[in-house]
């Protein structure tokens, strides 16, 4: 826990980081390390998609970024108020859509707050709403709600969008996007959407082996575009860090 | 359709009431008392032709009639309230032990080596078979009666409890942490409302159980309530009063059930089923 350290309030140390993490290391018993002296920082505003092969480690690495796994070995420095949103939208089943989004928050104005941050997601209409009742992309739209309501400077997606048809998964993409032209808080995407990466964010990483072996800039011009030739070679490239073959 | 009904009850927080019911399935509910209706027809019929010794079976009139004397000269209400403060006093004693126990072994790892040992160890006795030892331990007043009640009542409380707090979903509570909810808080935002449609479960079971051990104990050893009337009436071999005493328990048991299930969907109104069914 020591190893978590909080820097200066802006979310950013001298050096202008949001996240820094250094030489992280994490074994499951004694297995192999998941996590092998792994190095990687961002930027404050910065988003990041995290790619990876299934089982490489990208969940345990958001996991410990979280706090929800002790950091043995190496330093984490991230700020001190970060939210997550996981593929699941974990909303307690008991509590109407705005209770769960301001779960944890005090003040008498949380119901405004809720509601202001559920019409920012389009679910303005659905504040007084039974979790249960919501179709999968609305409850994870609460779910970023409920991430956005904390105002959060480092915000971690876990394959936020895997359990969507795909047209939502669209509309959710476009959502996040400019939720972060908004808010400009520091993003760590898990995804293994090649595409969804190059869509959203400013650099993409692949995690291999424990280490982050591939780290590519998108220089990409926003809104983006599938048919721009510059995103197409970008595909190819980390298509090729992930080994995959394109055509 | 069901739709709009949600969004308005789930805005005001009362349900809407169906008012469109066409006429004929309006009777439907009602098919299912035939059955007992011409039963009891029967019976009545087999009295009044003589086919059954009133001695051994009173007719269902004499049994309403008996019901309506016993109820005017004071001695069904007076037994009835005995047996209801019982019930209620003993069904209460089992629901805070019970919580309590659940709440120390489902929420600590030592709570549970302490608290749930001992707790299955004894569940497997017979409590009825503790009668005796309950008489000698507390001779005949009250307190062995409502704690008969409450033993029997206890463990249906603590074992659905306990399992409906192991049973939260992992995943909430990791999301609690994320959300930086105190040990407090959580308990009691996500542990205890997940663990209430148990512990619902765990108070229906408690209830039928109370009015067993109820029975047993007032017919054991007491001087009131309806268990003692029914015991009485049998010295006197008067079929019309034990059977007004069973009518009395069965309508009670029945009541108690509707009041749990009331309870039950007024508490877990965020839960599909219910919704489904109110609208
Ligand atoms: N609690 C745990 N105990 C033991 N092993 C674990 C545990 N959690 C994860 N692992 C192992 O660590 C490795 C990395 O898991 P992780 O969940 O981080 O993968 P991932 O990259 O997120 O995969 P996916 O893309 O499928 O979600 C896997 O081999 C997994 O089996
Ligand atoms: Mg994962």
């Amino acid at each position: 826990m020591n190893a978590l350290t909080d820097p200066r309030p802006r979310g950013a140390d001298e050096a202008g980081k949001a996240v820094a993490i250094r030489r992280l290391t994490r074994r499951f018993g004694d297995g192999p390390a998941v996590l092998d002296r792994l190095d990687l920082t961002i930027a404050p505003g910065e988003f990041v998609a995290l790619l990876g092969h299934s089982g490489s480690g990208k969940s345990t690495l958001l996991r410990t970024l979280a706090g929800l796994d002790p950091v043995t070995e190496g330093t984490i420095t991230r700020p001190r108020d970060v939210s997550v949103v996981f593929q699941e939208s974990r909303l307690l089943p008991w509590k109407r859509v705005w209770e769960n989004v301001v779960l944890g928050q005090d003040g008498a104005d949380r119901r405004e707050r809720a509601a202001k941050v559920l019409r920012e997601v389009g679910l303005g209409h659905r504040i007084d709403a039974w979790p249960l009742t919501l179709s999968g992309g609305e409850a994870q739209r609460a779910a970023l709600a409920r991430a956005l309501v904390r105002e959060p400077q480092f915000l971690m997606l876990d394959e936020p969008f895997a359990a969507l048809d795909a047209l939502t998964r669209l509309k959710m993409q476009g959502l996040v996007s400019e939720l972060w032209l908004r808010h400009r808080c520091a993003v760590l995407l898990v995804t293994h959407d090649v595409d969804e990466a190059l869509l959203l964010a400013d650099r993409a990483v692949v995690l291999e082996h424990g280490q982050i072996r591939t780290d590519l800039p998108i220089g990409l011009a926003r809104p983006r575009r599938h048919a721009d030739p510059e995103f197409e070679r970008l595909r190819s490239v980390l298509l090729d860090a992930l080994g995959v073959c394109d055509g | 359709m069901s739709e709009t009904l949600i969004g308005i009850g789930a805005r005001n927080g009362s349900r809407p009431v169906a008012r469109r019911l066409p006429r004929l399935s309006a009777l439907l509910p009602f098919r299912r008392f035939a059955t007992p209706v011409l039963l009891v027809l029967g019976w009545q019929i087999a009295c009044s032709s003589g086919l059954l010794s009133t001695r051994l079976v009173a007719s269902p009139a004499q049994i309403v009639a008996t019901g309506w004397s016993l109820t005017r000269d004071g001695t069904l209400p007076a037994n009835l309230s005995v047996s209801l403060v019982r019930a209620a006093s003993g069904l209460g004693l089992a629901l805070v032990v019970g919580v309590c126990l659940a709440l120390v072994s489902g929420l600590s790892r030592l709570g549970e080596d302490v608290v749930d040992a001992p707790l299955q160890i004894l569940r497997t006795l017979p409590v009825l078979a503790m009668v005796p030892l309950f008489i000698l331990w507390f001779g005949i007043g009250e307190t062995p009666k409502i704690l008969m009640v409450a033993l029997g009542a206890m463990f249906p409380v603590y074992l659905n409890l306990h399992k409906g707090i192991r049973a939260i979903d992992p995943k909430l509570l990791e999301m609690a942490r994320t959300l930086g909810l105190s040990r407090g808080r959580t308990i009691r935002e996500v542990i205890l409302p997940g663990a209430l449609p148990d512990l619902l479960v765990g108070l229906r079971f408690a209830v039928g159980i109370s009015w067993l051990m109820l029975v047993v104990a007032e017919q054991v050893n007491a001087d009131s309530g309806i268990g003692h009337m029914m015991m009485d009436a049998e010295d006197f071999l008067r079929t019309d009063i034990i059977l007004v005493g069973l009518a009395v328990y069965g309508l009670l048991g029945l009541a108690s059930d509707q009041a749990v299930r009331a309870l039950e969907s007024a508490l877990l109104g965020w839960r599909p089923v219910y919704r489904g069914r109110a609208s």
